[in-house]
């Protein structure tokens, strides 16, 4: 048998019929669907269709969602309430669990998937969302699709695709204290470019991968896209299965003991051969902040900012200039000497327990600086419920910063919550484009506890300079 | 949405690299249904710049969009290629695209050309010298014409270029597969991982 990929692997499972044009029929085990899908509903409903498997649905409104109140007749907005409203008419229609406004399990989609135990090893998951690399995390194929494809997905459960290419990244060596999943990522983006992926999907390996924790390879696997990928993922382990052990929807019992081992044979086999590789040296990453409009823009806490009129290629200088005069910069200024006027701790990528503990430890017996708006929005409800079971939201509450309801919030602000033109705002999300969280908002994406450093700072900090 | 086979028309160049489906549909507009003219919107933001590209009279009804490396990449969203087509665009031409973009692109009726960045950027100079040269863009031959006569050829996957000719409805074709899905769902059971 020829040694295969773990991509190949969960590829080959998933094959409904194959096209001699080289299109492949691929089956789809879960769809997860948001408070955005309205649109997909809609497809569906003119051509006189209903969901073919809604027991391979699930959903829950994150994007539109307020992040002050529970009550979805108290969103002012009609648009907003109206997204989450046809999201529960849509669920009610089609027959398939919503966890909504009010259930204890709502939450970022990608957050409640795998903390749900919705995500499983070796599975092909799809969701209308560009952050679907994140579930890609625990082992299963998963990748986000438009609206017209949702709508695919729900009348047929399928999905057609080209097979792509796979792509190793390989991260040896140790972290060095303060350096957490987000600069791994940030750093391999700064390294292979915003589209050096595309066209693949990414398997994340090396001792420093397989040290991180299961939110920490999450945190990885969502930025997957922001280098161009498809898909990111991560070989299950032991890390894995623990996490995923006594969750609502993971196997229980003799099935859990067969799904393990099913779930061991689908790493990449030690021989399989990958399109491409990329190693990097995980010693050397250190706490990496953006600062341009691109996540490929990212450069270590305690670097200059580089001078776009010392960039060679014509094109390049003239994405950094216009990327300058957005973000207010001056060339070869120090990354920390930029003031922050806002801080947003949370979205897909960095809103889970661990990020909520990683802030909360600066955040401790430290103080807001004069001026900055620091917000703490946890991922979902449950990680809100054990932050504030361990007395994480006192201790932010305490230090001037507030702590609010599940959702998407300022990541993308589509529920309103945007910054003012002109503010600088240290964010924990994974998009420093123009505008991304308000028309004329300069985004720096960095770690949570980066995130609340700048946030009593007043100004983006080393955190190695910070005893936690 | 039209099926597409050839076009001819001048261009609008967006030639900076990464530009992303934030700038192209900004995110405030994201929950207008499909029926409402989502060309308003288009590149909403950046064309607040009077020196903007779409605010040149003489590109603004161009069909063709000339754009950077990996352009439309980042977000999901549909509705960037609702506001590009809604618009009158139905190709773009780059040496890149996001992934998703471009395949949201060929289920609306708008063709995601890619050619080599050196062509591209020939493509954007005679733009930009006239901003009315006309370029060809024919899908049964996968070729693009430029103004000064030179052929271009270009690779599109079979099935992609059937759904723009066609103007296919994925759906209807794949439930013609319906008793092939029947059959993998009764092999695998409920679980297949
Ligand atoms: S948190 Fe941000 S990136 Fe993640 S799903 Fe929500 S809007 Fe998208």
């Amino acid at each position: 048998m020829t040694a295969e990929t773990m991509f190949e692997k969960i590829w080959n499972r998933h094959r409904v019929l194959e096209r001699e044009d080289g299109q492949t029929l691929l089956y789809v085990d879960r769809h997860l669907v948001h408070d955005g899908s309205a649109p997909a509903f809609e497809m569906l409903r003119d051509r006189g269709l209903k969901p073919r498997a809604p027991e391979r649905i699930f959903a829950t409104p994150d994007h539109y969602v307020p992040t002050d109140t529970r009550d979805v007749a108290a969103i002012e907005n009609d648009e907003y309430r109206g997204m989450v409203e046809s999201l529960e008419q849509n669920a009610a229609e089609g027959g398939f669990a919503l966890f909504g406004l009010k259930d204890g399990r709502q939450g970022i989609v990608h957050v409640v998937g795998p903390e749900a135990g919705l995500t499983q090893p070796g599975m092909l998951l799809v969701c209308g969302d560009s952050h679907t690399s994140t579930h890609g995390a625990l082992g299963a194929l998963a990748f986000g699709i438009g609206m017209t494809e949702v709508a695919h997905v729900l009348g047929s459960q399928t999905l057609w695709q080209r097979k792509p290419k796979t792509l190793r990244i390989t991260v040896d060596g140790a972290l060095a204290p303060g350096v957490t999943a987000k600069d791994v990522i940030l750093h391999i983006i700064a390294s292979i470019g915003a589209a050096g992926a595309t066209g693949y999907v990414i398997e994340y390996a090396g001792s420093a991968i397989r040290g991180l924790s299961m939110e920490g390879r999450l945190t990885l696997c969502n930025m997957s896209i922001e280098a161009g990928g498809r898909a990111g993922m991560v070989a299950p382990d032991e890390t894995t299965f623990a996490y995923l052990q006594g969750r609502e929807y993971a196997p229980k019992g003799a099935d859990w003991d067969r799904a393990v081992e099913r779930w061991r044979a689908l790493a990449s086999d030690a021989d399989a051969v990958f399109d491409r590789d990329v190693v990097l040296d995980g010693n050397a990453i250190a706490p990496m902040v953006t600062w341009g409009n691109s996540p490929e823009d990212a450069l270590p806490v305690d670097a200059m900012l580089p001078d776009p009129e010392a960039a060679p290629d014509p094109a390049r200088r003239a994405a950094m200039q216009a990327a300058f005069a957005y973000m207010g910069l001056t060339p070869g200024a120090a990354l920390t000497s930029l003031g922050v006027d806002r801080v947003f701790i949370g979205s897909c990528t960095n809103g889970r327990i661990e990020d909520m503990r990683a802030a909360a430890a600066i955040a401790r017996g430290r103080r807001v600086a004069e001026g900055v708006t620091a917000w703490v929005v946890p991922g979902s409800a449950p990680v809100k419920r054990q932050a504030e079971a361990e007395g994480l939201d006192q201790i932010f509450l305490a230090a001037g910063f507030e702590w609010r309801e599940a959702g998407c919030s300022m990541c993308l602000g589509t529920n309103g919550e945007i910054g003012t033109p002109g503010q600088r705002i240290a964010a924990t999300s994974n998009r420093n484009f123009r505008g991304r969280q308000g028309p004329g908002v300069r985004t720096h994406l960095m770690s949570p506890a980066m995130a609340a450093a700048a946030a009593v700072a007043g100004h983006i900090t080393d955190i190695r300079g910070l005893e936690g | 949405m039209d099926a597409f086979s050839t076009l001819t028309s001048n261009a609008v160049p967006f030639a900076r690299d990464n530009i992303d489906t934030d700038q192209i549909l900004p995110a405030r507009y994201l929950a207008r249904p499909r029926n409402d003219n989502h060309g308003e919107y288009l590149f909403r933001d950046l064309r607040q710049a009077a020196d903007f590209p779409l605010n040149r009279p003489e590109w603004q009804a161009a069909r063709i969009v000339l754009g950077g490396r990996n352009f439309a990449c980042g977000s999901s969203r549909e509705n960037a290629v609702w506001a590009l087509y809604d618009h009158g665009v139905r190709a773009v031409i780059a040496p890149s695209y996001g992934d998703i973009f471009a395949t949201n692109s060929v289920k609306n009726g708008l063709l995601p050309v890619v050619l080599p960045e050196a062509v591209v950027q020939s493509l954007i100079a005679a733009t930009e010298a006239d901003p009315n040269a006309q370029i060809t863009v024919d899908l049964p031959s996968q070729t693009v014409t430029g103004p000064d006569g030179a052929v271009h050829h270009f690779e599109i996957d079979p099935f992609n270029k059937r759904c723009l000719l066609e103007a296919l409805d994925e759906l209807a074709f794949t439930l013609t597969h319906a008793e092939d899905i029947a059959a993998f769902e009764r092999r695998i059971g409920r679980e297949n991982f």
